[in-house]
């Protein structure tokens, strides 16, 4: 266990800092440091860059790399949540409708903008898909809490369930729009529901950056709280949690975030699901260490699914949920079956 | 001192608890014994501030339940259930040191661990305190539990009682335990802390109680001292099954032998 490790996270956060730099150093295009170097230099005072490379770096690798990085943190800190507020360590965030309904939103313009009119479309621009995802993801995730609300509760089940409804019900929306869809823009729908960072920019950094450095001091607050729901909610109120209140605020901060990194990058599963669990089995379930664990843990590893996207069949590229899916789900197994986690008493899949 | 005046409560249509008055002092033992469904859980639910739904006042000293908060209250009253379900990997001691929480802000100061070991100590958890809490039995579970319930109220406030629950907390241990933990409960109870359990066990409550109350569809049939109360008529009307109460070779304590339907 390397639970009271002490260097635990500046090792891990070494580590961050070299997957940040191999993930812009490597591409379809090399760069080597003293490009990033002078290309620094030369931003910082207010000069153009001076050669290709300098320019790939700052306009397309620098912000593809922050912005999967801070895509990463955000999906494994929500899964941390959403974990911790289900009490079920098998709840990902796509589980209340935010990443459906986010795809449903998406199609929706790749399909109908272009069609009811071109000028719309050129008029919006490249926001047009952000921000129906944004509206589609909060817009089920809210249905999904509004109708598992009864009287005064937020039952955790029903939450679960009408949450397994609405996914199907977003689905069969953007199973529709990929079947009206012609051939192009099915495939818009069909790679941006397997996440790509091909588009990152510079003001998208910087949006989710600042949202992900506001709601990750929030939450980070609320892991006492958090640490308490473990035991339960009656629980958790015994020892003076107002549980219905800091399950809203938790649920809302989550879908912001979960929303708008969405929003940008398409849908990207397993990131939520995997980083909880392994770092559980390595440092246990305290959430004031698991959240900043998660945190740097998901930025790396995304950064690398990112890298790999953009190496394996270079100058083309995979979409990285392809990546994260297919070596996330058979390390998922191999953990659950190597630590023992599913013959555990007391059920950690309860 | 914890009072109850005339608390009615109701879920739809049927009258679970009817005009129940009740009082606890601070350094007894009040025992809750009845048959299943005879509102001792709502009652307790009630009492312990977990939900306003009722009519009627809880007084916790002066101050009325409904409008103390409830993270104030949780620096002075602790509740232990009959189970709690944890499905995550947490240390025994990090388990321990959750009841705490009501008492700082992020991160535990020096007394909260300090308060930790000495429950841990009192409690034989010393050789388990890193051990992962999933992989502890039912029983080392139950015990672990107990030490975080009273490291929550382990100190004497600035004012007021302390105030400690107990829902049906023995079930699951081995009757070494089960005295050891009636025994601690009992020593605490010294402590000016008013203790109020639902126990099953009439045997355990008429050995620990200072006081018992018999409950019986949602009313009181008979609260007092052990000594005072307990008859084989009582039991019987209370629990439906005839009894006979006898003495044993050397102990002050009488016990109840139950006439099993042959």
């Amino acid at each position: 266990m390397l639970r009271n490790n002490k260097f635990f996270f500046p090792a891990l956060l070494v580590l961050l800092v070299i997957i940040l730099l191999c993930a812009i150093a490597f591409g379809a295009v090399a760069i080597l440091p003293a490009d990033m170097f002078s290309a620094l230099q030369h931003f910082f005072k207010g000069q153009p860059p001076a050669n290709i490379y300098e320019a790939v770096f700052l306009q397309l690798r620098l912000p593809r790399v922050l912005l999967c990085a801070i895509t990463g943190a955000i999906l494994a800190v929500s899964g941390v949540l959403m974990q911790g507020l289900f009490r079920n360590p098998i709840v990902e965030p796509g589980l209340v409708g935010t990443s459906s309904g986010a795809a449903l939103g998406a199609s929706i313009v790749f399909v109908l903008a272009g069609q009811l009119s071109p000028e719309l479309k050129s008029m919006t621009g490249p926001l047009l898909v952000p921000v129906m995802a944004f509206l589609g993801a909060l817009l089920a995730t809210y249905t999904v809490y509004a109708l598992a609300k009864n009287a005064k509760r937020i039952s955790i089940m029903s939450l679960l369930l009408i949450g397994i409804a609405i996914n199907a019900l977003c689905l069969s929306g953007t199973g529709f729009m990929s079947y009206i869809a012609r051939d192009p823009q099915a495939r818009s729908i069909t790679f941006w529901n397997l996440g790509t960072f091909s588009g990152a920019s510079w003001p998208q950094v910087f949006i989710l950056m600042a949202v992900a450095l506001v709601i990750f001091i929030a939450v980070q607050r609320y892991s006492k709280e958090l640490n308490a729901l473990l035991l339960g909610e009656e629980e958790a109120s015994y020892l003076g949690v107002d549980t219905n209140k800091m399950k809203r605020r938790v649920m809302l901060l989550n879908t912001g975030m979960v929303s708008i990194a969405t929003a940008f990058a398409g849908v990207i599963s397993f990131m939520g699901l995997i980083v909880p669990h392994l770092l559980r089995l390595l440092i246990g379930s305290d959430n004031k260490r698991l959240l900043p664990a998660a945190m740097i843990t998901g930025a790396m590893l995304l950064t690398l699914a990112d890298m790999c996207a953009r190496l394996l069949l270079a100058p083309a590229e995979v979409p990285i949920g392809i990546i994260t899916s297919l070596v996330g789900a058979p390390v998922f197994i191999i953990l659950l079956k190597k630590f023992n986690v599913l013959q555990q008493k007391g059920g950690y899949n309860a | 001192m914890l009072k109850a005046e005339n608390i009615q409560y109701q879920i739809g249509k049927k009258q679970i608890l009817k005009d129940i008055n009740a009082v606890f002092y601070p350094g007894r033992v009040a025992v809750i014994l009845g048959p299943n469904g005879s509102g001792k859980s709502s009652f307790l639910k009630i009492a312990c501030g977990e939900t306003n739904d009722f009519t009627g006042t809880v007084f916790y000293d002066n101050s009325n339940s409904k409008n103390l908060k409830k993270d104030q209250l949780a620096k002075s009253r602790a509740v232990m259930s009959q189970q709690t379900e944890l499905n995550f990997p947490l240390l025994v001691s990090e388990v321990v040191m959750m009841g705490r929480y009501p008492h700082f802000a992020f991160n535990p100061g020096h007394r909260d661990i300090a308060v930790c070991e000495e429950i841990m100590d009192r409690m034989d958890l010393q050789a388990f305190k890193d051990r992962n809490y999933l992989t502890l039995s039912g029983g080392e579970k139950q015990r672990v539990q107990f030490a975080r319930v009273l490291a929550q109220i382990w100190e004497t406030p600035a004012s007021g009682s302390r105030y400690l629950f107990l829902d049906e907390p023995i079930a699951s241990l081995d009757i070494h335990y089960q005295h050891q933990f009636l025994q601690t409960t009992k020593m605490l109870a010294a402590e000016n802390i008013v203790v109020i359990a639902v126990l099953h066990d009439i045997n355990l409550a008429m050995h620990y109680a200072d006081d018992i109350i018999f409950m019986k569809e949602g009313g009181i049939v008979k609260k007092g001292a052990p000594a005072d109360i307990i008859t084989a008529d009582l039991i019987q009307e209370v629990f439906n099954i005839p009894v006979k109460i006898v003495g044993y070779d050397g102990a002050d304590k009488p016990v109840v032998v139950y006439h099993y339907p042959s």
